[in-house]
């Protein structure tokens, strides 16, 4: 097979609340022989707040980022749902108005760009999945994970508007019975956990405005995969990590009841099964200890 | 002659059933049928109440999609009854489905639920046209056709109730007006010939009923029957708010405009920067959380942070391509 190569946009939590994520990317990545070129030159997506305030801006700037991986002529990967959706939506918008991709790139011209639509944008978990296959994973797995049970956390963006987002990869998904991250769970030997709030919200773009709602949302997500017998969860997007991960006070309030469990970002489960080191997915920059590898 | 050759399966449903006035506790009944591909599940639903118990409610009427009536849940997600076929449901769940109403909590008897809050919501948004109206007028109010398209598909909301019982936040917060409510007001607030743009933005723009808590899950875009995408006009309100002068400070519009800044600046976000701004001092709440990640590497402080390249850019753009003001 030839040598798999993409665009990197890392976005911006990989860089800062969640370096884990960031280092296990890179670790898996090396396993598999994926070689990433990262968007050093990228900028926020926006997060899906920017969009609230100025939509044109935020066009502009994704498309810029989507221009940088058609320069290197690679599909861009994201490791992170919220910017896989500002991404993709732009692409989306872009290649079916010209008139709305004329004006973007009229601003784009002004420091030498073009958008021209020539770049798919699809999540690093479907990368995998899509181009490297699980097949392949499988029979690269030094540690099976098979004394676990593992809970998957989709996270919105990536299965929804799912008009949306099967442009972006191979098989469809759907956003009532999504199968990517169960398939991913089970390729790496373990046992997968269905539950209600798998496929659910986590709260975490209201978490400043409106806490209890995201407090109550991540309350349920934990408890969900609690009262299925999970050992852990995993998720493909840092943000539902992040409320995930550091919430848990605050959502145990909210739903009176204590929960908590580890959760591990799509990459760190793939990089246990596929032989990486703790130090290498960065198992230490939870706050959820991670207390199940030696 | 059509090739079309009917199939028959053979489905299992689990079926919600609950009358108010007499039972304790909800329950399910289940039905074992052939289902052929032509059906729809309407077509179950009335099948249940023909052939097995004639005690079996649920709302219907137009059985063409545009009444809005039998709207209820299959396998928890929100299905118009009338429209959906049995083969897309077969697929999407297998032969096991589970027919439950838009909302357990609101059930009255089986699959009809009490959509008092959905009406009241619907009400509160006060969903017409407010103009003063000449009662005689000289000539004839003309939209063009460009202003007629900015409803977009607003328009086609039937009030099925789909996407307000699939929103996560109508469930906690019974304040919020829901994707509905908020899909109608932009209809109308998109409406050249409506006078009360702004009354009705201040109402959207209050804390916990108003567009800043949707939590952006695009439930309410999956669940809609008619594709109204009532996120897309979510997003569009939220917008109207800022160009309308609408939007005052408060930490959501700081947070949406806190991006923009940061990006100026860094290019990337200055997550620990952006919640500053944001919450003022209100950020005090923050800091036991805020210490526990630190303590784990997770926060890197302003000078950390490892700003884009070719920063100028993005600065250059931001300047050239900026159309909000707040």
């Amino acid at each position: 097979m030839k040598k798999l190569k993409y665009a990197l946009f890392t976005g911006c939590t990989a860089k800062q609340s969640t370096p884990e994520q960031y280092m296990s990317t890179y670790a898996v990545a090396d396993k598999l022989g994926i070689e990433l070129v990262e968007l050093v030159e990228a900028s926020c997506c926006g997060a899906s707040h920017l969009q609230d305030y100025d939509d044109f801006l935020s066009l502009v700037l994704n498309a810029r980022n989507i221009a940088y991986a058609e320069k290197h002529g690679l599909t861009m990967v994201t490791i992170c749902n919220t910017c896989q959706l500002n991404t993709a939506m732009t692409k989306h918008r872009l290649d079916k108005d010209a008139k709305l991709k004329e004006k973007v790139n009229e601003k784009l011209k002004e420091v030498g760009l073009e958008y021209k639509g020539t770049s798919l944008v699809t999540h690093f978990l479907y990368a995998i999945i899509d181009d490297f296959g699980l097949d392949k994973i499988k029979e690269m797995v030094v540690t099976p994970l098979s004394q676990f049970n593992i809970a998957p956390f989709y996270g919105c963006h990536n299965i929804r508007p799912s008009e949306l987002q099967n442009e972006s990869h191979k098989k469809a998904e759907s956003a009532y019975r999504p199968t990517s991250l169960d398939d991913l769970i089970i390729a790496c030997g373990g046992q997968n956990v269905d539950y209600e709030a798998k496929n659910k919200c986590c709260g975490f773009h209201v978490e400043l405005q409106a806490p209890r709602t995201a407090s109550i949302l991540t309350g349920n997500a934990i408890a969900g995969a609690m009262d299925a017998n999970a050992d852990w969860m995993v998720t493909p997007c840092p943000l539902c990590h992040l409320k995930l991960d550091t919430q848990t006070h605050h959502a145990s309030q909210a739903i009176g009841r204590e929960v908590a469990l580890p959760v591990l970002h799509m990459q760190q489960m793939l990089g246990l099964a596929l032989g990486c080191s703790s130090e290498q997915l960065g198992l230490k920059h939870h706050l959820e200890k991670v207390n199940f590898i030696s | 002659m059509s090739t079309h050759v009917i199939t028959t399966q053979k489905v299992n449903f689990k079926v919600f059933r609950f009358n108010a006035d007499e039972d304790y506790l909800p329950y399910y009944e289940d039905y074992n049928m052939e289902v052929t591909s032509e059906e729809v599940v309407l077509d179950i639903l009335n099948r249940i109440k023909w052939d097995y118990d004639g005690s079996f409610s649920y709302r219907r009427s137009c059985r063409h999609g545009i009444c809005g009536a039998c709207a209820i849940k299959v396998n928890g997600r929100s299905t118009l009854a009338c429209k959906e076929n049995m083969n897309n449901m077969i697929a999407l769940f297998g032969n096991e489905l589970v027919l439950e109403p838009l909302s357990i909590k609101r059930a009255v008897k089986d699959l009809i639920i009490d959509k008092r809050d959905f009406w009241e919501k619907h009400d509160a948004i006060h969903p017409y046209l407010i103009s003063d109206v000449q009662e005689h007028p000289e000539h004839e109010h003309l939209v063009t056709p460009e202003e007629a398209e900015e409803l977009l598909e607003a328009d086609l909301c039937i009030q099925c109730g789909a996407c307000h019982y699939a929103c996560p936040v109508v469930e906690i917060n019974e304040d919020f007006f829901g994707p509905a409510a908020f899909a109608k007001a932009y209809r109308f607030e998109a409406d050249v010939r409506d006078d009360a743009h702004t009354e009705r933005l201040l109402e959207l723009h209050e804390e916990k009923q108003g567009l800043w808590d949707c939590v952006k899950c695009f439930e309410c875009a999956e669940a809609c029957p008619k594709d109204v995408n009532p996120i897309d006009k979510i997003t569009k309100l939220h917008q109207m708010l800022f160009k309308e002068g609408v939007a005052t400070s408060n930490v959501a519009t700081r947070h949406a405009v806190g991006f923009k800044h940061s990006i100026a600046k860094n290019g990337v976000l200055d997550e620990g920067g952006l919640v500053l701004y944001s919450e003022g001092l209100g950020i005090v709440k923050h800091v036991p959380v805020a210490l526990r990640m630190f303590a784990k590497g997770k926060i890197v402080p302003p000078w950390g942070i490892v700003k884009s390249q070719n920063l100028d850019e993005i600065q250059k753009l931001v300047k050239s391509s900026s159309t909000a003001k707040f």
